[in-house]
């Protein structure tokens, strides 16, 4: 009794810190924007922003350190459900869930309802499964699980331990390049430093929170983190939604927007001036294929041609900017006729695909014959088959099983996640369809004289990949849909100004995207060198160190693994960025059957376990491989016409009959792991 | 049965414990077995059935997009709860078993 009523006194006074924090937070922000009204420049609330968030998860950081290694690794394992499930939720939201998820929806409607459903289906997974069981094993990480349960250990144990540690960090590496580059892209865009500046002044404020407190303080400051990403995606989406629909709750609002946006949507597919920028762009796209059906004598036809440009603009003395320009065309011609076939052939493409009119938003499956709609829908299943099962075997999400005092807080924990999460994702495809409808009245039919300024701010913001274009094709003035190009990251990001809200709120935004990358980088920082430290070094390297030594040893490697994730993502690969959807088909296959086998499949052995990791991920990669350009595969390679990022489709089944084949032809485990499964299933004492 | 009563703190034998959980754990597969279901037929059925069903409405909106975009999301975190809080019910249960041999 005496215990509960200790869990009870805890749990108010966290909850009481956190009230407060919120209350700052308004403070903060009513200051600010007192503060913009007097005529404060937009940099320094940039600035204002930066600094005091990093300020802020330093401070949290400091108070939560430990060198306890249960505090370390587990946050002592008195999290409360709730708290945990506000800190999953922000381990969770990522900075493509915040920046770019919006923007999918608006870019491809209903497609992109995928990413909603499999996203969160996957916690039906994570809660009935895996999560409870993980908590009733009551040790540090994954692996430690997967090896306990196939050999303990011996030997095989060992083996079963190196490879869900390698898939664990193959997966959490890809994850976590992708959100310190993130965090460098919007620091960068709002405060104007340096990309790569910006990359470590994130790496700084993740370094003094997971370094000082690991686990502990991770969690701490992720709760923080949520509360930010919900107040930065909330306040713009509610207002748009006041604005257009009358009525602050985007969810139930957006329903009395969409038949009125499809009602727009069919009128611009007629529209005369529509059809003629579509026209336009179709006969670039009939050019590019012209130029791809003469090569290789039009890729030289074309050098000469723009090389004869630059000697007249030099020889008749054009303006600088002229001959600057022909220079740079010259330089960005393809410098082999191989080049040129790619590079035309990617142009049409894109040409092609502007001169498409737009395609209904609420329509599912839209297609020009039933085969082709059938393949967009079966497409959509498999998208949403490799989130849900790559969810439940991400390690920085199961990792955070171990923190709850009990299996059952465990249980509710993950229903606090979801909750969280859905407070987020049920408001995404409001703001897709409130922006869209925005766009499609408002910007789409005026004049170019009086562009918003929020157009030209974000055209101007990244030279090099513009995040929005506008250019008079058809040159009647005015503005038409199929003029507009549009990224999907600025959506998120534009939203208050679109709204007409004041620069706080953007930066407000700003900071809510930095939220939600510098908390997921967290999480995934923490599991890799969590399986570093603990599953390499302790259980495999040398069992006998001291708890001292192996936190020492933690903090170590975090900050080798966090200075080569900012390095690779300094580099601007956009390779791995391609791939991160793609980590979670290699999560799902790899490591979802050993986990869900261990705890509901008796007979499964440690044979099984190895042979059904290794070609769930064989499979994946190969069938990845093959088919993605990007990887130098071939798209016409397909299976079923499966995308590549859908390769779990085929890695999962693949990794579950090969883990019970192999088990069933080899000798059943040993008591000891029989007896493990025994206890993990059975209930707590009460 | 007696001296349970005159000794409560004595450990309930071994077959008893194993009874229990034999029986907890049948039960909660059960369980897990029919939110398995219907975790199933709300992802399938929402995505195989979407272009039948975007004919139908619900408060405006076309019925396919409000389950794709709201409706199969809050099932989920629905079989969340419900897993949660029977889990919970059947943990009593085996702890009443325990303590009173029922």
């Amino acid at each position: 009794m005496g215990g509960k009523n200790k869990h009870r006194s805890y749990f108010q006074r966290l909850a009481r810190y956190y009230l407060w924090f919120t209350a700052c937070l308004g403070l903060f922000l009513a200051a600010l924007a007192i503060l913009e009204n007097e005529g404060m420049p937009r940099q320094w609330i940039g600035y204002l922003y930066m600094f005091a968030t990093i300020v802020l998860y330093a401070i949290i950081g400091v108070v939560a350190r430990t060198s306890n290694v249960s505090e370390y690794y587990v946050a002592g394992r008195r999290v409360p459900a709730l708290f945990n499930g506000m800190a999953t939720a922000a381990d969770w939201i990522s900075a493509a869930s915040f920046i770019s998820l919006a923007g999918t929806l608006y870019l491809h409607g209903f497609d992109a309802l995928a990413y909603v459903m499999g996203w969160t289906g996957g916690y039906c997974l994570v809660a009935l499964l895996i999560a409870p069981y993980l908590r009733k094993f009551a040790q540090y990480t994954v692996p430690d699980f997967l090896a306990a349960r196939y050999g303990g250990s011996s030997r095989h144990g060992k083996l079963v331990r190196a490879l869900a540690v390698s898939a664990t960090i193959v997966v959490s590496f890809i994850y976590v390049v992708a959100q310190i580059y993130a965090v460098g892209l919007i620091a960068s865009r709002f405060t104007g430093v340096d990309f790569s500046v910006g990359i470590f002044l994130g790496l700084a404020s993740i370094l003094v929170c997971s370094f000082l407190g690991g686990m502990r303080a991770i969690t701490w400051t992720q709760v923080a983190q949520y509360i930010i990403i919900l107040v930065a995606f909330l306040i713009p989406t509610m207002w748009l939604s006041m604005k257009f629909a009358g009525n602050p709750v985007p969810q139930v609002a957006y329903g009395s927007v969409l038949p009125k946006l499809a009602k727009r949507e069919a009128q611009l597919a007629v529209d005369p001036r529509e059809q003629e920028v579509r026209a336009a762009f179709k006969a670039r796209a009939d050019e590019f294929g012209a130029r791809l059906a003469a090569l290789p004598q039009s890729w030289e036809a074309g050098r000469i041609e723009v090389q004869r440009r630059l000697d007249a603009a030099r020889g008749r003395n054009a303006s600088l900017g002229e001959v600057r320009n022909a220079e740079r065309e010259l330089i960005a011609y393809p410098r082999t006729a191989d080049e040129a076939a790619h590079v035309w052939a990617e142009q049409r493409a894109a040409n092609l695909a502007r001169a498409q009119p737009p395609e209904p938003h609420v329509e599912p499956f839209p297609g020009k014959t039933r085969e082709e709609s059938d393949q967009r829908r079966n497409n959509f299943l498999a998208l949403v088959f490799c989130l849900m099962f790559g969810t439940a075997a991400l390690p920085h999400i199961l990792m955070r099983a171990y923190t709850t005092p009990s299996v059952h807080e465990t249980r509710v924990s993950v229903f606090w996640t979801l909750f969280f999460i859905l407070l987020i994702y049920l408001t995404m495809p409001a703001l897709a369809v409130l922006a869209k409808f925005d766009i499609y009245t408002s910007l789409v039919g005026s004049s170019y004289d009086t562009l918003p300024t929020w157009v030209s701010y974000w055209a101007n913001v990244d030279k090099t990949n513009p995040l929005i274009s506008i250019a008079d094709i058809n040159g009647d003035g005015i503005v038409q849909l199929a003029e507009i190009a549009i990224d999907g990251d600025v959506l998120t990001l534009a939203t208050p100004e679109i709204g007409g809200l004041p620069y706080v709120i953007s930066g407000l935004v700003a900071a809510g995207g930095l939220a939600a990358a510098l908390s997921t980088a967290d999480g995934l920082l923490l599991a890799i060198s969590n399986a570093l430290s603990h599953d390499i070094y302790f259980k495999m390297v040398d069992p006998g160190a001291s708890t001292q030594k192996r936190v020492t040893i933690s903090k170590l490697l975090l900050l080798a693994v966090a200075f080569i994730a900012a390095y690779v993502a300094s580099q601007k690969p956009a390779d791995i960025l391609s791939l991160v959807g793609a980590a979670f088909s290699l999560a799902g296959s790899t490591l979802f059957p050993a986990l869900v086998a261990g705890v509901f499949w008796k007979r499964a052995n440690h044979q099984g376990a190895i042979a059904g990791m290794l070609s769930g991920f064989l499979v994946c990669v190969y069938y990845m491989l093959h088919t993605n350009p990007i990887l130098g595969g071939n798209a016409d390679n397909t299976w079923f016409h499966i995308a590549p990022i859908s390769a779990g489709v085929f890695g999962v089944p693949a990794g579950l009959a090969m883990l019970a084949v192999v088990s069933l032809l080899t000798p059943a485990p040993s008591r000891e792991s029989t007896g493990l499964v025994e206890y993990i299933r059975a209930p707590e004492e009460v | 049965m007696q001296t349970d009563s005159v000794l409560p703190s004595s450990p309930p034998p071994r077959e008893r414990i194993l009874a229990a959980r034999a029986l907890h754990w049948s039960r909660a597969r059960r369980l897990i077995l029919v939110l398995l279901g219907l975790w199933l037929a709300t992802g399938f059925g929402t995505v195989f059935f979407a272009r039948d069903l975007a004919h139908m409405s619900v408060f405006g909106w076309p019925l396919s997009f409000y389950l794709a975009a709201q409706g199969a999301t809050l099932i989920y975190l629905a079989i969340i709860g419900v897993y949660a809080w029977r889990m919970r019910i059947l943990d009593r249960e085996f702890a009443r078993m325990l303590r009173d041999g029922a």
